[in-house]
């Protein structure tokens, strides 16, 4: 038998997806057992695309099998290209599907209050994920990815990355712990992501690492950076992480890392992780960026994910992660702002802008002072209610 | 095609013009084809022939099928109402195998699963083919060009109407009844294999040569309320199991968990509240499948906030719809067909819980029905292309996946919508053109999906109502497009030259022609 190299998966309730195994021959040009769901519409397709990506792959001879569930093109080539990787035979990557500049750049102040995560393995997840709105859709290669497939889940994010329409929302890649994630970044970089997460940081050095090598991969573009704190040291050195480079835009908590850490149980309550978030909020603020909270976990429990939303934003968090899509209207709707504070917001607003019309220096509403820092958080609560489509751009003349 | 055995009927669709021997007419256009004659009528019968103390009863479901002159040829009729769990139409032609009687044409009003068991008594000549639907297995058997004879796909109102016009003569017809009386009243209210109403029956009972009862619930006459009339009946029997009570609730009567459905459901629900749907008074039928009873509960939600009470609700009844009706959201419901034991106890216990039949809600060729009084109606749809046409008896590889249900007699409601995913596993829903025709785009008018929705541009008066509101609006070309650019472009279906079944429009006429798989 000659060596053999196998990628992805079928049966059961895999959808979307398919399994694919090559063996290597000496003679017989390539020989293909195709087993489709979608023979009828895609069969030649298939048929073609595996030529022409063992043609790239200077494999003139093997028998391949492919058992395929509905798997789109970009997935069909990562499992072939995977199954060669396997084959440990080097190769260059030519013809990648897609293209990544198609889709927009993100800016830095935008908002992240909901990210889906996106197991890097499980191509079902990705198709739709755009649909259901996220701010920034999360595609992990780390703890979602089982030790055994992370070159796997590593091509099938890239070739995601160049043709999946997210629709908008932000393209964010988690790597893994470093030094291990640097290898991701060579894969990454080159397919444009919006932001990079770092799990498990613990030393501002390791933030410098990513910088110097997406500089190394990709001299022109910029990749924001959003470092995870899940560990005790991770919190004790909070500031100096958050600050560690201009790229970072936000930068989140993983409480289930940091309770494991703590020897401690995570609770509903949070009381175990109070200090922590505190610290990291504070260190975001400190130096200008996001902080984002951990996900909540139990999916079914909308009570549950709405309470700890609103203790979130109550102490200074600006989002969360998001493991399921129904996570994402919840989340949204608690960071939107309610009526009463909109209302409070242009008043403060136009209070301010009168005042400043008429030369006043100090400002009053009511019986309080406006101190400039409270009309610039009105403001920004006003951009949000904008930007979600609470309040029109209009809101000075129209009366709403 | 210039083959003198095919007409190219209104929808431009290749029909043949005899069906196993008889001769069709083809689809004219919606609401163009009127009949002329009298309606078919049975023998007529006397009550000399029938005991006077009405005990009807025969020893067994044998001696019931001999008694009513089972021979060769004979069109044998069966009902769905157990779903998956019926036991009874297996048996039939167990027993028609043992008499050795061949080329029965076998005439339910559904199949399911279950019946994949008669594979081999069409393999081997006791059935010659099937009229009503074939799903699964069977399906599969037909779109290979296994069947000796045609299939005809008819809708819950086209089987009504072919049994009532004659198209179809029903030789036997054996009603399957959760509760009866030994003079053949019968209704599926209680009993081990109770299934809620009997409603598909009733043609069967009304036109058949020979009816027969079959019960494991025989009870003392009278068996009230008589669904069934026994008046219509000449046999009854007492059997040990006539259906399998897991199975006859179905399994698809639970809310969705799929995050891409419940999606789909909630922006379906907000385009009707947009669109001014949603309003007192208002009717609404969905169907049993997840996501159309995920719509049911975002419309339940949306009436609580509003105060709004709907004054019936059509169609299938499940846990859902029944607690709807006991929270006073709505006022009746007009049950087609009982999903589950809740809906089965709501229709025993609650005058506003009706029951139902293809007569009332769905025959076209009767002095109107209730299906174009329903203010919007959400279906399915396994195919659907730019002109509006949808497709739901076949996957897009041309093999036959399920019947028509009351899907077609439901496009006759006031508004619609169907929501359907983009693509299913690389197969896009949205085609250039539908593989099967179903039903003709005219009467289709919103197309729900989780990329965007498509109003049929001949409902402007939608359009207006629903601008400016927010809601995803594209054209169905946009979605269609944003389809093959996320699949790939289909490679074209090339089918063989026979036909293993062909599509009834709700008239009698022929809509399409399903062909042989290559």
């Amino acid at each position: 038998m000659g060596k053999t190299g196998s990628a992805g998966n079928h049966g059961g309730r895999i959808r979307s997806d398919c399994f694919v195994q090559i063996e290597i021959k000496n003679s017989g040009g390539v020989v293909l057992d195709l087993q489709s769901r979608v023979d009828a519409l895609y069969g030649k397709s298939i048929r073609k695309l595996v030529l022409i990506m063992m043609g790239n792959f200077g494999i003139p001879n093997a028998e391949i099998l492919i058992r395929d569930s509905g798997a789109l093109e970009f997935v069909l080539a990562a499992r072939i290209e995977a199954a060669v990787k396997k084959l440990g035979k080097s190769y260059i990557v030519s013809d990648l599907p897609g293209d990544p500049a198609e889709f927009p750049v993100s800016d830095r102040g935008r908002f992240r209050f909901t990210r889906l995560y996106l197991p890097g393995n499980s191509p079902g997840m990705m198709l739709n994920a755009g649909v259901h709105k996220p701010d920034g859709i999360i595609l992990d290669l780390e703890d979602s990815v089982a030790l055994a497939v992370k070159d796997d889940a590593r091509i099938l994010v890239r070739n995601a990355l160049r043709i999946v329409d997210f629709y908008g929302a932000e393209r964010m890649v988690r790597i893994n712990q470093l030094p291990g994630g640097l290898a991701d970044l060579d894969v990454i970089i080159p397919q444009k992501p919006d932001l990079i997460l770092i799990p498990k940081v613990e030393d501002p050095e390791e933030i410098k690492a990513v910088d110097e090598k997406i500089l190394e991969i990709s001299p022109d573009s910029t990749v924001f950076l959003m470092p995870i704190l899940e560990s005790a040291m991770g919190i004790e050195r909070a500031f100096e992480i958050a600050s560690a480079s201009p790229n970072n835009v936000a930068m989140a908590i993983g409480l289930e890392d940091y309770s494991a850490d703590m020897g401690v149980q995570r609770t509903e309550a949070g009381a175990e992780s109070l200090y922590a978030r505190s610290r990291m909020v504070n260190a975001c603020k400190a130096s200008g960026i996001q902080a984002i909270d951990s996900v909540y976990s139990d999916v079914d429990n909308e009570t549950g994910l709405r309470a700890t939303v609103k203790k979130s934003k109550a102490m200074g968090f600006e989002g969360m992660g998001c493991i399921h899509p129904r996570q994402i209207p919840v989340i949204q709707e608690e960071f939107t702002p309610t009526s009463d504070e909109i209302e409070r917001a242009k008043a403060i607003v136009l209070a301010f802008e009168e005042a400043e019309q008429r030369g006043q220096a100090v400002v009053s509403l009511g019986s309080k002072m406006i101190d400039p820092p409270v009309v610039k958080r009105a403001q920004r609560t006003i951009d949000l209610a904008i930007q979600m489509h609470v309040v029109s751009e209009n809101w000075r003349t129209k009366n709403e | 095609m210039n083959n003198p055995d095919y007409i190219k009927n209104a929808a431009g669709r290749m029909v043949p013009v005899m069906v196993n021997g008889k001769p069709q007419v083809e689809f004219k256009g919606v609401n163009k084809y009127r009949p002329d004659g009298n309606k078919y009528a049975p023998p007529i019968p006397s009550s000399n022939n029938y005991p006077s103390d009405g005990d009807k009863r025969v020893p067994s479901l044998k001696e019931a099928l001999k008694k009513s002159g089972l021979k060769n040829g004979m069109c044998i009729s069966t009902h769905h109402h157990f779903r998956n769990g019926d036991l009874l139409a297996n048996q039939i032609f167990d027993v028609a195998h043992e008499l050795g009687v061949k080329d029965l044409v076998w005439f339910p009003s559904a199949s399911f699963p279950c019946h994949e068991y008669l594979i081999k008594y069409l393999e081997d000549g006791t059935i010659h083919h099937i009229e009503g639907s074939m799903n699964g297995p069977l399906g599969r058997f037909t779109s290979e060009g296994k069947m000796k004879g045609l299939g005809v796909l008819r809708s819950h109102g086209g089987r009504y109407q072919a049994v009532q016009d004659g198209d179809i003569h029903i030789d036997i017809a054996v009603i399957g009844a959760g509760s009866a009386d030994p003079f053949g009243n019968a209704n599926g209210l209680s009993g081990p294999s109770a299934s809620g109403l009997l409603g598909f029956a009733f043609a069967d009972s009304q036109y058949a040569d020979r009816v027969i009862v079959a019960t494991d619930n025989m009870v003392d006459f009278p068996c009230i309320p008589w669904q069934i009339h026994g008046n219509y009946v000449d046999f009854t029997v007492e059997m040990d199991r006539i259906g399998d009570p897991e199975q006859i609730i179905s399994g698809t009567t639970r809310i969705t968990r799929s995050p891409d459905r419940l999606f789909l459901a909630e922006l379906t629900a907000r385009f009707c509240e947009e669109a001014g749907i949603i309003k007192d008074g208002f009717s609404f039928q969905s169907g049993a499948g997840g996501t159309s009873l995920a719509v049911g509960e975002y419309f339940r939600k949306i009436m609580r906030e509003k105060q709004i009470k709907a004054r019936f609700a059509r169609g299938g009844s499940n846990t859902y719809l029944v607690s709807m009706l006991e929270e006073g959201l709505v006022e009746f419901i007009l049950d087609g067909q009982t999903f589950d034991l809740e809906g089965v106890r709501s229709m025993r216990e609650n005058p506003s819980h009706v029951w139902t039949s293809p007569f009332t809600s769905y025959n076209h060729h009767s002095k109107g029905n209730f299906a174009g009084m329903v203010d919007v109606v959400i279906l399915g749809a396994t195919e659907i292309d730019l002109d509006f046409n949808a497709n739901v008896v076949t996957h897009s590889d041309g093999y036959l996946l399920h019947g028509v249900g009351g899907w077609q007699n439901c496009l006759f409601s006031k508004t619609v919508i169907l929501p359907v995913p983009l693509f299913r596993d690389r197969i896009p829903v949205i085609r250039e053109k539908v593989t099967t025709l179903c039903g003709p785009g005219e009467m289709i008018d919103v197309v729900v999906t989780e990329r965007g929705i498509a109003i049929n541009p001949l409902r402007k008066d939608l359009l207006d109502k629903v601008k400016g509101s927010g809601l995803p609006l594209t054209s169905i070309e946009e979605l269609w497009k944003e389809a093959e650019k996320i699949c790939g472009k289909p490679e074209s279906l090339e089918h063989g030259d026979k036909p293993v079944a062909v599509v009834k429009w709700v008239d009698g006429t022929l809509l399409d022609t399903v062909w042989e798989v290559k």
